[in-house]
């Protein structure tokens, strides 16, 4: 967490430091690796040794895809409301979409940052024979592979559980998430220069890389995201709400409107109607904030898997008992059947 | 589930009515705390489903007293004994409660 606005500043001075960076390395080495992202970069800014960087490149560009989508997807789902979790995220995001788009200032800022990383390197060259420091460098190549997967990976737990709890779990998994390649890109080539064993923690993250490297499929089945559309809701008069998109969420989360709306009435302690054009009109003032969490409530009550956290299952009613069957792992739960519970009298009493 | 199982005799039984008992228990173990708008910027809170052990009617006591604000105890057929309240008191209730000892997961907050 600490790391990023570190870094923001860092990406900005960046083009200042051009003109100085090239004389003083510990600058630029100092700043390397606070910046895990930009490695993905390597291949456009050194000619020279983008050859090593064949086998990941597809994998890297997987990932950036990825997380550029992952961006986009993000801000649209209940972007408006965690802000503060936002701008977290927001930051290493930025960073890739820079390298996944090619924002050109960003880009710009990338490039002269590995030319300095580049140059860090060439340097250490002399030092250790060819061989060693081709294995580096397939190593730390390797390593940016993971830190994509770490970051690919990781961030999607943290920001299912956001979505799905929003409880601080999410922050934790993301602040692992970083912090882990940053010790990665300083741990791994001792132990490539000298000749203590290796990790445990080395080797899986070299496990890891591999794996990816080999069949990047698994990336995309593993950083399948669940995004909904924030709720629009919209006021009709003064005491009823509308939900608008009510049919497009249901739609994504493949349920049926009568069950979520039938949820949300017994969450909500109210009534409401379903108008012509599929909207939901709720009777009481909510915001959008407040249908969102009863939203997320109905999430992890009845569409996330228990098993494999999958969002991928379908609701199914047998024998009056409702059965949630998991697409992706196969198991089959049932569901607390929906209940509104004590409705306390409001309003006018009806005449007995 | 099966009808037949009331007919005949299954060797089963005991354990699906164990299985059934404790699904039920657990659902009805959970204090459900839910809140109901009524008109204006006001609110009504239920507390349902408090375990036999406690009193309502002291606990309803505490709970005027510490979130200043009238209540009333609703005797309803399904429901039990309900604590009613007056405004938004779900989370000063969550807290209430778990300062008395009871764990957290029994406590359901529902609502917005």
């Amino acid at each position: 967490m600490s790391e990023e606005p570190l870094f923001d500043s860092s990406f900005k001075k960046k083009p200042k430091k051009k003109q100085v960076a090239f004389s003083e390395d510990p600058l630029g080495a100092d700043a390397d690796p606070t910046q895990p992202a930009p490695d993905v970069i390597d291949n456009r800014t050194t000619n020279g040794e983008a050859v090593d960087m064949g086998p990941t490149t597809a994998h890297e560009q997987l990932a950036q895809q990825q997380s550029s989508e992952v961006d986009d997807d993000f801000k649209a789902m209940f972007g408006d409301v965690k802000k503060k979790k936002k701008s977290k995220k927001e930051i290493p995001l930025d960073l890739e979409e820079g390298s996944g788009t090619a924002t050109p200032t960003t880009g710009a800022a990338d490039d002269l940052d590995f030319s300095d990383i580049k140059k860090k390197k060439k340097k250490k060259k002399p030092a250790f024979d060819l061989e060693a420091f081709e294995k580096e460098l397939s190593q730390s190549k390797a390593k940016d592979g993971e830190v994509e997967d770490d970051e690919a990976g990781g961030e999607p737990d943290g920001r299912f559980l956001d979505d799905v709890n929003d409880e601080d779990l999410g922050e934790d998994v993301f602040a692992q998430a970083h912090e882990v390649p940053a010790g990665v890109d300083t741990q791994t080539e001792p132990w490539l220069s000298s000749d203590r064993d290796y990790t445990y923690q080395e080797l899986l993250h070299r496990f890891y890389a591999q794996l990816h490297a080999s069949n990047p499929a698994l990336f995309s089945s593993s950083t399948k995201r669940y995004t909904i559309a924030p709720p629009q809701i919209m006021r009709e008069g003064n005491k009823k709400s509308i939900f608008a998109n009510i049919p497009d969420i249901c739609k994504r989360m493949h349920r049926q409107p009568e069950h979520v709306i039938q949820f949300m009435f017994a969450e909500m302690g109210t009534t409401g109607s379903v108008d012509g054009s599929g909207r939901l009109v709720i009777k009481g003032r909510f915001q959008q904030k407040q249908i969102e969490n009863v939203l997320r409530r109905y999430i992890v009550e009845y569409v996330t898997c228990k098993t494999c956290k999958s969002f991928d299952t379908l609701l199914t009613k047998e024998n009056r008992i409702f059965f949630m069957s998991c697409m992706s792992c196969g198991s089959r739960r049932s569901v607390s059947a929906i209940k509104s519970g004590f409705q306390a009298q409001v309003g006018k009493r009806i005449k007995k | 589930m099966n009808v037949g199982n009331l007919t005949t005799i299954d060797p089963f039984a005991d354990e699906a009515q164990n299985f059934d008992n404790e699904d039920v228990g657990s659902q009805q173990n959970y204090i459900h705390v839910r809140i109901q708008q009524r008109n204006g910027r006001k609110s009504l809170t239920t507390l349902q489903g408090l375990p036999k052990e406690y009193s309502s009617r002291k606990l309803l006591k505490a709970f005027k007293k510490e979130f200043a604000c009238n209540g009333t105890l609703i005797e309803d057929e399904e429901a039990g004994m309900v604590i009613q309240l007056q405004g938004d008191q779900r989370v000063k209730i969550k807290h209430f409660l778990m300062e008395e000892g009871i764990p957290e997961k029994d406590i359901q907050l529902h609502g917005f």
